[in-house]
């Protein structure tokens, strides 16, 4: 039997059909929103939903065998996991944005609102730029026109909220994207059952 | 209950692999909590943990709590030409928890063997570590690899520490989707990124894997470290257990600390690998000594996972005797129950949620 941690909302939604379709189905997983566990013993599956930056958490601590995370969730948690597939779902980008005509000086801290304080503060430290992290748990877009922050780093899908709100993509990140992930030591007593999803699961990608 | 029943997994582990290395000429090495802080800074590069836990000890000076065994066994001990140290341990080590950040204190065992090191102390360690699983669950695996091939198929695709670094990173994770883009976008050859994306792909038995390997293996360094993994897959092939050993290419381990032969060992039902180990000559060398070395650590708190059932009863007898009883009484009736084999827990009022097998009333229990 394989657990699966499946991040709840659209992506897991749409990673859920790819599963069905890979061969994996489970009756109920998509219409039953009370539910947390649905088993599929034919299959030889069962899905759990969880809170999607709680994925990484299930499969590098064994409770969950696979899962799927987002490329974001993943760089801020750093667990210590297989990443096998790169679904190409969910694909937006990790950017800094900052209100329309902003500009970095590079004379003063740099104030960072984001809901990833490592990876913000992995990129600036690369570029050598002094920052002050505000960590927010969401709107951060709010951040820099109530001049709490100067920019934020956050992801971006299409930038409309970017739009709306008069702000502007300044620099690209990395790109995301839904990916799945296994833990290390299920993949040593489980080699051909995690060995055949992830390759029935790639059969799957960009269909 | 039995003597088995009251020690707890890792105590149970803690006799049998102290017993396992002592039938190998392993000698127990006790040691200090402490240790001067100035050796992790000087060595930090060596340590598993980056950050060591310092206290000022009555002299002022500077001291800090354990982070690692190793270092402190190698710090002293001399290089004798055909002469190896073979030395166990089981010690408590301090931490700093990557995720949380919180203090961790963490129960270790292991090995370590350092002198004139040859192919037989290499799997004498291997098959010990094989051994030493075998004792906790029937249930594992042992993995290899050899980081010395790593480090020539790195070299050759970048020359960037940086850069080699991030690779190995990803291959460590069996993540050759970023692998390749990484590789792509830093102008690797597409002939070296090839080679490394069938290196960290390469996993399974070593008498399937080796020959694939040997195909991909071109220069002198590979070969080398390729030789030595063939010399001991010989070696351990015709040991028990040795369907249970596999080589995993993207086996990266901490290459400040290791190099060339490396090794984790998984239990079934254990969320990550309690045993870890290999060779690392390169800490010798910064200590300014000739010899080699090879070992491995078991990590016993993790062994707690393998015993997630809650316990049935906390005693089998609670007798249960008014507040004005005789304690002579108690006593006697304690000994006559704990002499006939059973657990007893006296008291005067049944305790919160306390299990237990039989409630005996000291007024109404048989006479001694």
């Amino acid at each position: 039997m394989l657990n699966i941690a499946l991040p709840k909302g659209r992506l897991g939604e749409r990673v859920c059909r790819m599963f069905e379709a890979a061969g994996y189905p489970c009756p109920g997983v998509l219409e039953d929103q009370r539910r947390l566990v649905f088993e599929n013993p034919a299959a030889g599956v069962r899905y759990f939903w969880v809170k999607p930056s709680d994925v990484p958490i299930y499969v590098e601590r064994g409770a969950a065998d696979l899962g799927v995370a987002g490329k974001d969730v993943l760089l801020e948690a750093e667990p210590d996991l297989y990443e096998l597939l790169d679904l190409e779902l969910g694909r937006c980008r990790m950017a800094v944005a900052a209100p329309l005509g902003y500009r970095d000086d590079g004379d003063r801290t740099l104030r960072v609102a984001t809901k990833y304080p490592r990876i913000a503060d992995r990129y600036y430290a690369g570029k050598g730029r002094e920052i002050d992290i505000i960590r927010l748990n969401g709107s951060i877009e709010l951040a820099p026109l109530l001049g709490l922050s100067d920019v934020i780093v956050d992801i971006v899908e299409t930038g409309t909220t970017l739009k709306e709100n008069d702000l502007a993509v300044l620099e690209e990140v990395f790109p995301v994207s839904a990916r799945l992930v296994a833990n290390k030591a299920s993949t040593k007593f489980k080699t051909a059952e995690i060995e055949q999803a992830a390759e029935r699961m790639k059969g799957q990608i960009g269909r | 209950m039995t003597d088995q029943g009251l020690l707890k997994s890792e105590e149970r582990a803690v006799y049998a692999l102290r017993r396992l290395y002592r039938h190998y000429g392993y000698l127990p090495y006790r040691m200090s909590k402490f240790e001067e802080y100035e050796l992790y800074v000087q060595n930090k590069d060596f340590l598993i943990s980056d950050r060591v836990i310092p206290f000022t000890d009555t002299n002022g000076r500077l001291m800090a709590l354990k982070p690692d065994v190793t270092l402190s066994i190698v710090k002293n001990g001399e290089d004798r030409t055909g002469c190896k140290q073979k030395l166990s341990y089981n010690e408590n080590v301090y931490r700093v928890d990557r995720k949380s950040g919180q203090y961790r204190e963490l129960m270790q065992a292991g090995l370590e063997c350092i002198g004139d090191l040859d192919g037989y102390d290499l799997f004498e360690a291997v098959s010990l570590a094989a051994k030493s699983l075998a004792l906790l669950s029937p249930d594992y695996v042992l993995e290899l690899s050899h980081l010395g091939l790593l480090n020539a198929f790195l070299e050759e695709a970048a020359g960037d520490e940086t850069l080699r670094r991030r690779l190995a990173a990803l291959v460590a994770g069996k993540n050759l989707h970023d692998l390749r883009r990484l590789c792509r976008a830093s102008g690797v050859s597409a002939e070296a990124e090839e080679r490394l994306c069938a290196l960290a792909g390469l996993s399974g038995s070593p008498a399937e894997v080796l020959p694939r390997l040997r195909a991909l293996c071109t220069g002198a360094a590979e070969a080398e470290a390729l030789g030595e993994l063939e010399a001991l897959w010989n070696l351990l092939a015709g040991e028990e257990g040795a369907e249970k050993i596999r080589l995993d290419l993207s086996l990266v381990s901490d290459m400040n600390y290791y190099n060339g032969l490396v090794f984790k060992g998984f239990l079934k039902g254990v969320y990550e690998s309690v045993l870890s180990g290999g060779q690392y000559d390169k800490l010798l060398q910064k200590l300014g000594r000739s010899s080699r070395a090879v070992g491995f650590a078991i990590y016993l708190d993790l062994l707690e996972g393998l015993e997630r059932r809650p316990r049935e009863l906390d005693a089998d007898v609670l007798l249960l005797y008014s507040p004005g009883a005789d304690p002579a009484a108690v006593a006697a009736q304690v000994r006559r129950l704990t002499e006939a084999g059973k657990s007893v827990s006296a008291q005067k009022a049944v305790p919160p949620r306390f299990r237990y097998g039989e409630l005996i009333r000291l007024e109404e229990a048989s006479p001694c």
